[in-house]
């Protein structure tokens, strides 16, 4: 292994090491709920990276898929009692299913760039109107999970449990976009964003690779729904299908930079932070997100490669028009 | 081996291909030249499966290649340039050929090895890691020739790979074309510089109004009057006989 290379994996290494003793140091259960929708929040956001940076397919409605795992996990648990733990991967099927029928519907008619936007949005309206209106998901009422503390119930006593939860879950995120940086599978995608019709001269087929990429982002994205319903113990239409969300997940990839690795993980802590502290230090809500608004304009108008772009890491890449 | 038979193509009214049958031979190098506006990107955007034809067939290696969709084309060993250089911009010149070598190989090592030797053999080796995007109009044909070559045809069709360039590089490009043909790889390409075609294809088809006029070994083409007539103009060719200044 060359010298930098290994450096790379050794500071990889010391910060998997420093996340992992976090809740031994921090007892702050206010600084771990911190935490833990930050790294929700990078989790989602590397989910809609996966599609939107990648694959330069820019999606509005991605809390269709977070919603989809929200529900499937909850309603397979409240109404035929299978545990939490077996609907992660069920809600992961019902995400990437829901995202492969958008896809192929979307992708088929060669909706791109703002269509493909305005589409993911309506399906994404669509679910919550649904979600809404029959009694299978609670229609208003929404779905409260009945408390029942333990670990194997995917409810943890404290805090610390789902931080390493929600570790887990960005470091799986972080390594299936490493691994996109040098599959075929990734390559193909990125030639796909650049210049759909170049890519199928050389034999890409477009159609699919755009279709793999929004099931794998809707699969991801769904057991951020699942985690978030074991977190919150309770969801609604707004909650699971709300388009606010849909904005923050694309913020989160957008203002820290698309198409990378590390992006939407500062992403997330740049958001989360910003939003803290104006709520914090300045007590109007109108103000502090006047405020929020303010900083993250400058961040998108002065930083078009994201926040990443700042550091040695985002270097190398620049933001593809998509 | 391609064949195409009477192949037909308008928009709205116009008839850009007009019943088009022509042959090329397996590792050949042919020609199709005609004056602007001929149907020449029409005929190859047919053949490689971004236009559907009205009517004819497109046959590749036995197979029946009509209307199929680029990517299956490109998996019958045919692969097409565009004139209008499209590289993937965002991505390094080492990234971009080795989407065309991932077409023969899955794994990331050897697609890389693949794009190390498509960039030696095409002068890009100096300018692997740049983006695509800051190259020379000169460098960005050899990108578009260098990916094309990585998924290893056996077709070539080249849109138009000398255009823009001055007459040094146009000879770069001519030897690397030839060492491609003597490889086995049959190259069927659009030109202008006629300095090009002269020198590399011993058959030439001359489209013009979305039919072929002439056809045939390109020096006795570069002679035949009907060509010369489609370039410059009903007449010219009685008064180049004639000695005549053209007007």
């Amino acid at each position: 292994m060359r010298g930098p290379a290994r450096g790379r994996w050794l500071v990889g290494a010391l910060c998997i090491a420093a996340a992992l003793a976090v809740p031994f140091v921090v007892r702050s259960d206010y600084l771990l709920n911190f935490l833990i929708l930050v790294l929700l929040a990078a989790y989602l956001g590397q989910a809609w990276n996966v599609l939107g940076g990648y694959g330069g397919q820019s999606s509005f409605g991605h809390v269709v898929f977070f919603g989809t795992g929200a529900y499937a996990s909850s309603i397979l648990q409240t109404r035929f009692g299978v545990n939490p733990w077996l609907g992660l991967p069920a809600a992961a099927a019902a995400g990437a299913l829901v995202g492969a029928a958008i896809g192929f519907l979307s992708f088929r008619f060669g909706l791109r760039g703002s269509y493909f936007a305005l589409i993911t949005l309506a399906f994404a309206e669509a679910f919550r109107i649904v979600a809404n209106s029959v009694p299978f998901t609670g229609a208003g009422l929404g779905i409260l999970i009945p408390l029942n503390q333990s670990a194997a119930n995917f409810q943890f006593r404290d805090k610390p449990g789902f931080y390493y939860v929600a570790l887990a879950l960005v470091l799986g995120s972080l390594a299936i976009a490493w691994w996109l940086e040098r599959a075929r599978f990734g390559a193909r995608l990125a030639a796909v964003r650049e210049n759909e019709d170049a890519a199928a001269a050389l034999g890409v087929d477009a159609f699919r690779c755009k279709l793999a990429a929004i099931a794998l982002s809707g699969g991801m994205t769904a057991v951020g729904g699942t985690f978030y319903a074991q977190y919150f113990l309770y969801i609604d239409p707004s909650i699971a299908y709300g388009v606010g969300r849909s904005v923050e997940i694309l913020l989160v990839a957008i203002v820290g930079g698309v198409g990378t690795v590390f992006g939407p993980l500062l992403g997330a802590l740049a958001l989360q932070a910003i939003g803290e502290l104006t709520r914090a230090w300045l007590d109007a809500p109108p103000l502090s997100l006047v405020v929020y608004g303010a900083l993250l304009m400058l961040i998108v108008g002065f930083l078009p490669n994201g926040l990443i772009g700042l550091t040695a890491l985002g270097r190398r890449r620049r933001r593809a028009d998509a | 081996m391609l064949e195409i038979a009477h192949l037909s193509k308008s928009f709205g009214g116009l008839a850009a291909v007009r019943d088009v049958s022509l042959t090329v031979p397996e590792g050949r190098i042919v020609a199709l030249i005609g004056p602007n506006g001929a149907g020449k990107t029409t005929l190859f955007a047919m053949v490689a499966g971004f236009e559907k034809p009205d009517e004819g067939s497109v046959r590749a290696f036995g197979a029946d290649i009509t209307g199929l969709a680029p990517h299956r084309i490109c998996a019958h060993g045919v692969v097409r340039t565009f004139q209008i250089t499209q590289p993937f911009a965002g991505l390094t010149v080492r990234e971009n050929i080795m989407v065309g070598a991932y077409h023969r190989v899955a794994a990331r090592a050897a697609a890389a090895r693949i794009a190390d030797e498509v960039a030696q053999r095409l002068g890009l080796a100096e300018r692997l890691d740049q983006p695509a995007d800051r190259l020379t109009v000169a460098a960005r044909k050899r990108l578009e020739l260098a990916r094309a070559l990585a998924t290893g045809p056996r077709l070539l069709l080249l849109d138009e790979v000398m255009a823009g360039l001055n007459p040094t590089e146009v000879a770069e490009i001519v030897a690397v074309v030839r060492t491609i043909a003597a490889e086995g790889v049959g190259i069927f390409l659009i030109e202008h510089v006629m300095q090009a075609v002269v020198s590399l294809s011993d058959l030439t088809y001359v489209l013009s109004d979305g039919a072929l006029i002439a056809e045939g070994p390109t020096a006795a083409i570069a002679a035949d009057p009907r060509v010369i007539e489609a370039y410059l103009g009903h007449g010219a060719a009685a008064r180049l006989a004639r000695g005549a200044a053209l007007p």
